[in-house]
């Protein structure tokens, strides 16, 4: 379980990062809560390693144009603390989710998002609020939907010669209101489903996670927003979102019972704060 | 925090200031190793390269299956079934993980670099993983030359058990199957070991967090062709925790050895937790079927008992001994007269097993207690009742298989833990769910907590008619030394390799006591080297034996110490040494009331032996043993006392079941136990919440799962959950009862596994009552929202 042989790099300025991936095979190290166990198993092996923790450009966390703004080098940890964060409240609501404290202490916001894990929280809160990732390569910077973002399980719109520099999250508006509830074999664990929700008058945006390769988002218009109201509507898109093939800790069925529920929990939640 | 401590040993574990294995650096120059493992359950090795990995910069050695063959002998097994079981594989590998090359070199990287240039080329074979496919006679085989899978097949019959079954009003029948895991100690494996060869012959040197040398030692010492003098263990002081599990480790202090032979140098192997979680131990899998005679007023008359173990690709010492470690309490908490049981452990194209905290108690238990509920459902009664008209009821009691329950108050026990656990709480609000169209049960599970193990059960596997007269086992003896010294401080040498348990702390309590001194005159040294500690074939910290056995020997050491300071004594006051007092700190005379300093009495002996009454002891530096009464061999009917003390455990659990999410919180566990005489509460309770929680892992969470190819797929931390300190913030209840042990001289009993012998049953117990409207048949583990999803389909 020791890494197999790797030049590392700690660049001083982005141009200088995104110049050494340009140079192919290199990996961007920011937290390293994925990609260190991935290089110790030996399941990944780039040439190159190149640390963008201390690169000052890259670790701000500022609300500026009605978005809030985190830069790569910042950690989960940092913006769940920050004053920030109530600009945007799903995140404060999904952050606590997140591994354990001692992992959002190291890990990044934007690292979860090139990761891409199809369970991971960040990834669908950027989806349901149709944040924007910001990339820099070779041919300069460009800015890919949230909703574009994930490709498939653990994959991108990153390109291998690209480096993630931040992502924007919308401001919430008056009249809005969020939920957020997942499910996992334990506390920190990866959710087996989960939804991530924002209600605006009577149109709702949902994302799921854990139930398919990447998050899914569905837009709808709540008509009875009581939880027993909600729920023959949730379960119809459950049945029709989650297509994974489950595993041992959640089978297909019981992530799709589970969507059913917390879909119907939060959006009624939501429609109550977003009423309120 | 206020307050000292609560232990001794706690000081320096928290300031990071422990001596684990990976701290020590007790031969310089060693060199690092690296196993290479097979990523195939079943595969013929048709050739294996090691020239590449020789060459790359940095290797000092590489073994492979030539090496191995050349100089190992398979470890001795306890039974005659031709399965010969090597520390790697030679011409098969039997399950991922298994070892097939040992690179030895500068540092781990480049033993893990050149480990990738290990060509071999395997031939995959057919698999079996399931237990009871491997049972039929069709099944592919792991050792084609046995014939069979079945590594032991053994029936036993005490008592009228057909006439019972004949006569009776209800026969009660169940299956079930216990899952595969373990109880993950923080610190995996760690191996020093050095070969050299001398004018005596070869010799090895080891260091290695394996919490023996007990049974293991000889077996190493035997496959390595070494005599057990010239194997020479070092267990340090501090074990980052075990339950068992680290009895796996000495397959790889041979391979270790064998590489250090063919490196010239010392080699180090530290076990990452990727191979911990592949290849090193887990408790075994088994599938079981129970069945009871019941009369008409549930009363249990007879029980038939058919029990499968999954023991892994070998039958790797000290299996098969999950299936008779409960031997003498296989009847557990009940008065039944008569058992038959069929006991049979089979190979399968998985992992190895071995011992877990709680031995063979939780396989037993979930198939006795889940039946006890069936037998309560088939008669009417409640699940209470109908274990209380079958609790043993008077100490000391004679079990069918041969087994002496030392002392217990079963009922005194059960009534204690439903008034002080609530049970008329929990039902209230069982029914307040139902009313409401939620879920909420209650379980309960009684167990017989066996301790000091006899080691005279591993007979058993052999048929009496087999077994050899004059190699007969028995016993569990421990022995303690123990010295004063100039100034009258009292040093305890343990060989009792602690892996967190405490032992310093209750040992130094103990001897304090006993001598009538305040603690800070007594020190504890621990330290096992089998070249100058006593130590015994059964010398080890397993089966819960600190508390009955190691205690006694401490008591029989420091007794002696008294012996010879009570002469000291009787020289400065001038009386005879009878009838002297130990008490804070001086020796007194209880006729004249005169004292001397304790410290002064040991100096006499120490500085002027020749005034001691003629034929006084002079001895300050003595040992004593404790050899087990009632620990004989195994009968020629079969029947043994497995161990030299049977406590109790009375254990009830809540369970609230979402309905929506089926989500299953514990909403309370009551537990009472009956250790007998408590040697240190704050331990004890410690010992208790942390049994508790890994029967928690067993019972909704850890499960070490194969693909129907064999491979394994919880072999990361990501996979195989163990249960955290989030999963742990249930409402406990924790009390005592104390039925001190006739057979111990301080009362005291074993404590350190009886909850994660009952919690996983009464888990089921309370989730198969909460979820009994619904008509969910719980027959296995582990138990969480997605099992009960598709139970529920």
């Amino acid at each position: 379980m020791k890494a197999a042989p790797f030049a590392y790099c700690r660049p001083d300025t982005v141009d200088e990062a995104a110049d050494v991936l340009a140079a192919g095979d290199a990996k961007v190290l920011a937290g390293g809560q994925s990609l260190v166990p991935v290089l110790a198993m030996r399941l990944g092996r780039p040439g190159t390693l190149v640390d963008i923790t201390r690169l000052p450009e890259l670790d701000t966390v500022a609300v500026a144009d009605g978005e809030l703004h985190v830069g790569a080098a910042v950690r989960q940890r940092r913006v769940e603390r920050s004053p920030e964060v109530a600009a945007v409240p799903l995140i404060g609501r999904a952050m606590p989710f997140v591994g354990h404290r001692e992992l959002r202490s190291r890990g990044t916001v934007c690292g979860s998002l090139a990761h891409a894990d199809p369970a991971a929280e960040l990834p669908a809160v950027a989806a349901c609020l149709g944040a924007s990732v910001v990339v820099r390569g070779p041919r300069g910077e460009r800015v890919v939907p949230a909703r574009e973002w994930v490709t498939g399980a653990m994959t991108t719109a990153l390109g291998p010669d690209e480096l993630v520099t931040g992502v924007r999250f919308p401001v919430a508006a008056d009249g809005e209101g969020f939920g957020f509830a997942e499910i996992a074999r334990r506390h920190g664990d990866f959710a087996l489903a989960g939804v991530a929700v924002r209600v605006r008058g009577d149109q709702a945006v949902l994302a799921a996670f854990g139930v398919s390769d990447r998050p899914v988002v569905r837009e709808l218009t709540v008509t009875d927003p009581t939880e027993a109201g909600l729920r023959p509507v949730t379960e119809a898109l459950a049945a029709e979102v989650v297509d994974t093939d489950g595993d041992a800790h959640g089978s297909r069925g019981y992530r799709a019972r589970l969507l059913g529920v917390l879909a119907a929990r939060e959006l009624a939640r939501a429609h109550r704060e977003a009423h309120a | 925090m206020t307050g000292p401590p609560a232990r001794d040993e706690d000081a320096a574990l928290v300031a990071g200031a422990g001596r684990f294995v990976d701290d020590l650096d007790p031969l310089p120059g060693t060199l690092v190793a690296a196993i290479v493992r097979s990523p195939h359950p079943h595969a013929r090795l048709r050739s294996v390269d090691l020239s590449a990995a020789r060459a790359h910069p940095g290797v000092v050695a590489v073994i492979g299956p030539d090496e191995v063959r050349a100089a190992v002998r398979p470890f001795p097994l306890s039974t005659s079934t031709p399965m010969p079981y090597l520390p790697a594989a030679v011409d098969v590998a039997r399950y991922v993980g298994e070892p097939v090359a040992v690179v030895v070199a500068s540092d781990r990287y480049v033993a893990e670099d050149a480990g990738e240039l290990v060509e071999v080329d395997y031939e995959p074979l057919d698999v079996v993983v399931d237990t009871r496919t491997a049972l039929e006679p069709a099944a592919v085989l792991l050792h084609p030359e046995a014939g069979t899978n079945v590594a032991t097949d053994r029936s036993f019959s005490f008592g009228p058990v057909d006439a019972a079954f004949e006569r009776a009003a209800h026969v009660v029948h169940g299956e079930y199957t216990f899952p595969r895991y373990s109880s993950v100690p923080m610190e995996c494996y760690g191996v020093v070991a050095q070969w050299t060869d001398g004018a005596d012959g070869p010799a090895v040197e080891c260091w290695a967090n394996f919490h023996g040398p007990f049974t293991m030692v000889p077996v190493a010492a035997g496959a390595l062709g070494v005599p057990v003098s010239r194997f020479r263990l070092h267990v340090p002081a501090d074990i980052g925790g075990s339950f068992g599990i680290k009895s796996g480790i000495y397959p790889y202090v041979v391979l270790m050895a064998l590489a250090s032979r063919h490196a010239g140098r010392p080699v180090r192997w530290t076990e990452d937790r990727v191979e911990h979680l592949l290849a090193s131990s887990s408790g075994a899998g088994r599938a079981m079927g129970f069945s009871a005679a019941v009369s008409g007023d549930g009363v249990v008359e007879a029980l038939r008992v058919d029990l499968v173990d999954d023991v892994g690709a070998y039958l790797r010492p000290p299996e098969p001994s999950t299936l008779y470690r409960c031997f003498g309490n296989i009847t557990g908490a009940y008065d039944v007269p008569a058992v038959a049981l069929r006991a049979r452990a089979v190979v399968t194209n998985r992992a190895p097993t071995g011992l877990n905290r709680g031995f063979g108690g939780q396989q037993l238990y979930f198939g006795l207690e889940r039946l006890m509920d069936a037998v309560a459902a088939r008669t009417g009664l409640d699940v209470a009742e109908v274990r209380r008209r079958n609790l043993v009821r008077s100490f000391p009691h004679r079990t069918p298989t041969g087994g002496l329950y030392d002392s217990g108050d079963y009922r005194g026990a059960l009534d204690l833990l439903l008034a002080k656990g609530g049970h008329d709480e929990l039902r209230a609000r069982q029914e307040a769910a139902r009313a409401e169209g939620a879920y909420y049960g209650v379980g309960l599970a009684l167990v017989v907590d066996p301790s000091g193990t006899n080691i005279g059960y591993v007979g058993l596997a052999t048929p009496a008619s087999e077994r050899r007269p004059g190699r007969d086992k028995s016993g569990s003896t421990e022995i303690v030394r123990a010295s004063v010294d100039l100034q009258g401080v009292v040093t305890v040498l343990l060989g009792s390799v602690p892996q967190g348990q405490g032992h310093a702390t209750v040992a130094r309590r103990v001897a304090a006591d006993r001598l009538g001194l305040p603690v800070e005159q007594v020190r504890v040294v621990v330290d096992m080297d089998t070249a100058s500690t006593p130590w015994t074939v059964t010398s080890g910290s397993y089966s819960s034996r600190f508390a009955p056995l190691v205690t006694s020997a401490v008591v029989a050491a420091v007794d002696r110490l008294a012996e010879t300071v009570r002469a000291g004594a009787s020289v400065l006051l001038g009386v005879s040494p009878e009838g002297l007092e130990l008490a804070d700190g001086s020796v007194r005379d209880p006729v004249s009331g005169r004292e001397c300093a304790f410290r002064h009495a040991a100096g006499v002996v120490h500085w002027d032996p020749g005034a001691l009454p003629a034929g006084a002891p002079a001895r300050l530096a003595t040992e004593g043993e404790f050899v087990p009464p009632e620990a004989v061999a195994a009968t020629a009917e079969d029947r043994i006392n497995s161990s030299l003390c049977y406590g109790f455990v009375a254990e009830m659990v809540g369970v609230r079941i979402d309905p929506d999410t089926l989500v299953v919180t514990l909403d309370r566990v009551a537990t009472v136990h009956d250790a007998g005489t408590v040697l240190d509460p704050v331990l004890l309770e410690g010992q208790v919440l942390g049994a508790l929680v890994h029967g928690l892992g067993g019972a909704a969470y850890e499960e070490f799962r194969y693909s129907p190819a064999g491979q394994p797929t919880s072999a990361t931390f990501l996979d195989y959950l163990c249960p955290t300190s989030a999963e742990t913030a249930f409402d406990l209840v924790s009390d005592h009862v104390v039925s001190p042990s006739p057979l111990t001289p301080l009362g005291a009993k074993g404590c350190g596994e009886g909850s994660s012998m009952s919690l996983p049953v009464a888990y089921a117990n309370a989730v198969a009552d909460a979820l009994a409207p619904a008509g969910v048949v719980i027959d296995s583990l582990p138990l969480h929202g997605s099992v009960l999803h598709d139970l529920l389909m």
